[in-house]
């Protein structure tokens, strides 16, 4: 169908101009990579949204995953990069499967705030215990090897962002399939009818559980990203702004299709880029005011509306 | 632990407890009618605060009298719960009433983010205090111990006023009557000719105004900076949950324990400050999944 | 034919209603039940008690041989209790397709995570139970878009398609059509008798009940009044003057 050939052809002309343009012109490599990982996090956060899940703490992931790639880096600088990323990812994805435990119990706002609390926990802990962690300034972390080979920054960046942009198109592919499958499909049956899944035989927390370990890791991904390329982990990275932002991101791109977490964080970085350069301090209301615009005009978000458009509103294809 | 500190934390505890009472009660009220977490509450605690002080300290300078320092507050908070709730409910809420609860929700969390950097806009980031009414007021000695008289005693009586007020109008007026009509049934109400409607705004006011009262209330006390809305809305809803949604009484109790809990917190383990409301929170839903006095009803089917 | 659910004084109350009031209860293998009783009389209750929806607050429950008393619904099902409902339980936002879908993928209990769920079932045996409720034109309409009726229909498509042993059905004819409802039994009476599957219902209309049960059981307030062939159990006393408003 016409939407599958859309999607593609969005994807390869999105990963070409990422490609281009983080060639063309070396500074526009960070905040490229950046957004594909704010992307990637959304993924994740976009899962929960298609349960009928907000968390406002899913952040916590991004920052558990950071600070394991510091200590891991700091305590061996001869890590590889790529083993650090893993073991972000292990350390986010372990978090998420014990919170995740507890979490899929509840729905709606208590779920939203459980996750929540948790990272206010972890953040407020992170601030507290200067030594280990750097407390508010955070850990700074050199530039490790990437599969064996040292880069310059600039090298450095280079492979990252293709390395990135790899992760985020394979992701957004896998992602898209688990949205899909059987699996997929019963996680966003919890949204609309709990009861049923049961009356099915199914665990609607054990359905849940799965989605809420999977969005650990792609926002713990995203998090261990997020630290190598700035070379620096800081308590923000888990705030609850930092998760709102993934919500904001999940809302706007739409939770329709996989690829609408990577149109909304690139709107979302431009309005960023936008925000920084005209309208400094003003970033939150920014963010309030497209998000009520949004769930106004446009509840399912870009992909919704792109979807609309093209009249192939049917869930098939892919 | 001596038995000074003890005290001091008790006292502290009652205090913030009472405080806490007011802004979940808040929340608790207009969850009960609308069905809707509002998360924009911390940010109607934040305003009422700021305004508060702003009142205060204008009314300071002009040597106002301390009954007049007292209806600042009181003011302060009418004024943040008429405007903005009234702004919220009718301009936001309203307009996402048959949309998905996760919009509904996001809907308020936009708000807390707008509202956030107005304040900022507003009173920058320094921190911002008034507390010549705490001063003039005095202090009071209890067993060995000083502690302010707007603390100790007047934070609490207001609480248990508000508490106790509220009961009776939810028992015995007329208007109370209906908006307990309207949370136990929306459908059945209407059709008893009740307006949701105009309940729901009322409500939404109340609770609003109630959020900025905690707020202005604690003004005096402390020094507001920014973000003071995200704690509250954080620890008044862990509140709330914990005594389940809708419930007053239940706020009334978990208000005073959570107070309680996080002041002996602060003079024993003031790492764990901020992480015991949550703990307590976490460990009441672990065994009660509704929160401590939420009768857990089965959908029909 | 041996025993497939039975309960042994099965009690609940709700506040002061006594809505199960010690019922002793069985069926065997192969029986086509209906239930009839007035509005409240605790049909709907019975059977959340023994799917596990409710915990009673005495007695117990076996289902096919097993002791399932306070067991989620869940596992209840897996032991092959399909159940469909008095308002239906539906995935609103997935069209009438992705419905049974889901269901069929269910019934292995393992979910796939990659393969796409259209390909993790057999597309026929999806046409197929569509084509039995009727709903074969509306397939890929969401769920939400259903009139009442036809989603009664696909509640209970979506039971039969776990292919379970027992297959209660809360007031399945409910909301549909009078003039479609005896095609619509006769329909699925079949298609359970092919698939050798025990059936119990719960239905007001009395001409249906006679036609299609081969046994009633009349429940008034909490209890089993009545349970017998249906002739008997429509003619009986209580039946007549509790239930049908006739003597
Ligand atoms: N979850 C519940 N909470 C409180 N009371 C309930 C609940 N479910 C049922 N009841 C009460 O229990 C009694 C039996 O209800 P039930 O739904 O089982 O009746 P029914 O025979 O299925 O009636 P109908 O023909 O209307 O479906 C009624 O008085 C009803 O009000
Ligand atoms: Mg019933």
């Amino acid at each position: 169908m016409a939407r599958l050939y859309d999607i593609r052809v969005m994807t390869v002309l999105g990963s070409l101009l990422c490609l281009i343009l983080g060639l063309a012109f070396p500074w526009s490599k960070t905040p490229i990579i950046v957004g594909l990982c704010f992307g990637i996090a959304t993924l994740g956060v976009a899962a929960m949204v298609r349960a009928g899940q907000v968390s406002f703490g899913h952040a916590m992931y991004a920052c558990i995953a950071g600070y394991t790639v510091a200590f891991l880096a700091r305590a061996w600088p001869q890590l590889d990069g790529l083993l650090l990323i893993l073991a972000g990812v292990g350390a986010s994805l372990l978090a998420g499967a014990i919170v995740g435990v507890f979490v899929v119990r509840y729905r709606g706002i208590f779920f939203g705030m459980l996750n929540l609390a948790i990272s206010m926990v972890l953040f407020s802990v992170i601030g507290k215990f200067y030594t280990l962690t750097g407390g508010t300034d955070g850990l700074r972390i050199n530039r490790p090897t990437l599969l064996g080979f040292e880069f310059e920054r600039a090298g450095f960046e280079t492979v990252l962002l293709i390395g990135t942009l790899a992760a985020a198109i394979g992701l957004g592919f896998l992602v898209q399939r688990y949205f899909q499958s059987a699996s997929g499909e019963a996680l966003a049956g919890i949204k609309t009818n709990e009861t049923r899944l049961e009356y099915l035989g199914l665990s609607a927390r054990r359905v849940l559980w799965n989605g809420y370990f999977f969005s650990a890791g792609l926002v713990g991904l995203s998090g261990a990203l997020f630290a190598m390329v700035q070379g620096l982990v800081t308590p923000d990275m888990g705030s609850w702004l930092r998760s709102g932002e993934f919500v904001f991101i999940a809302i706007l791109g739409g939770s329709g299709h996989a690829i609408g977490a990577f149109l909304g964080a690139a709107v979302f970085e431009l309005v960023k880029l936008f925000a920084a350069a005209y309208m400094t301090g003003v970033w939150q209301l920014l963010l309030g005011v497209t998000l009520i615009f949004v769930i106004l005009v446009a509840p399912e978000g870009i992909i919704g509306l792109l979807m609309k458009k093209s009249a192939l509103a049917t869930r098939r294809g892919g | 632990m001596t038995l000074d500190l003890l005290i001091l934390a008790a006292a502290d505890g009652f205090s913030y407890a009472g405080l806490l009472f007011l802004v979940s009660l808040g929340l608790t009220l207009i969850f009960g009618v609308q069905g809707i977490l509002n998360v924009a509450h911390g940010s109607l605690y934040a305003f009422g605060g700021y305004t508060a002080a702003t009142l205060a300290i204008w009314a300071t300078e002009k040597q106002a009298p301390t009954w007049v320092l007292l209806a600042a507050l009181v003011a302060a908070a009418l004024l943040v719960g008429v405007v903005l709730g009234g702004i919220l409910e009718i301009g936001l809420l309203r307009r996402v009433q048959d949309k998905d609860p996760v919009l509904q929700l996001l809907v308020t969390f936009a708000a807390f983010l707008i509202f956030e950097d107005l304040q900022r806009l507003i009173w920058g980031v320094s921190p911002y205090s008034s507390t010549e009414v705490v001063s003039r007021m005095g202090n009071l000695d209890l067993f060995g111990i000083t502690y302010t008289v707007y603390q100790l005693l007047l934070i609490p009586a207001v609480a248990l006023a508000v508490y106790l007020g509220l009961l009776y109008a939810l028992r015995r007026t007329r208007l109370g009557k209906q908006i307990v009509a309207v949370t136990h049934n929306r459908e059945v109400a209407t059709a008893l000719g009740i307006n949701a409607k105009k309940i729901g705004l009322i409500t939404f006011i109340a609770g609003a105004f109630l959020g900025a009262l905690g707020g202005a209330m604690a003004a005096p006390t402390t020094s507001l900076v920014p973000g003071v809305g995200t704690d509250m809305i954080v620890l008044s809803f862990s509140v709330v949950a914990t005594a389940g949604l809708g419930q007053i009484t239940g706020a009334f109790i978990t208000a005073l324990l959570i107070g309680m809990a996080r002041s002996l917190a602060v003079y024993t383990a003031p790492e764990l400050e901020v992480a015991v409301p949550y703990l307590i929170m976490v460990a009441v839903l672990l065994v009660r999944p509704n929160g401590l006095f939420t009768v857990a009803q089965a959908r029909r089917i | 034919m041996g025993v497939l659910i039975r309960t042994e004084r099965l009690s609940l109350n709700f506040g002061g209603v006594i809505a199960a009031d010690n019922i002793d209860f069985s069926l065997e293998e192969g029986e086509r039940l209906a239930v009839i009783g007035q509005n409240g009389a605790g049909k709907t209750t019975f059977i959340n008690i023994c799917t596990g929806f409710l915990k009673p607050t005495g007695g117990r429950v076996w289902f096919d041989g097993k002791d399932v008393t306070g067991m989620e619904p869940r596992h209840i099902v897996r032991l092959g209790l399909g159940r469909s409902f008095q308002l239906p339980q539906l995935f609103l936002d997935h069209t009438v397709r992705q419905c049974l879908e889901i269901s069929a993928a269910a019934r292995s209990g393992k979910l796939s995570f990659l393969l796409p769920l259209a390909r993790s079932v057999d597309a026929r045996e999806i046409d197929h139970t569509l084509e039995l409720v009727g709903l074969r034109d509306r397939s890929h309409e969401l769920a939400s878009s259903l009139p009442e009726g036809q989603r009664k229909l696909l509640d209970v498509a979506m039971a039969l398609m776990l292919n379970p042993k027992l297959l209660i059905m809360d007031e399945p004819t409910s909301g549909v059509a009078s003039e479609d409802k005896h095609d619509l039994m006769a329909t699925l009476m079949r298609a359970l008798d092919e698939r050798k599957v025990t059936s119990w219902f719960v239905e007001h209309d009395v001409d249906i009940v006679s036609r299609y049960a081969t046994r009633v059981a009349a429940w008034i307030a909490g209890k089993v009044a009545a349970d017998g062939p249906p002739a008997e159990v429509l003619a009986s006393e209580a039946v007549r003057r509790e239930i049908l408003g006739t003597a």
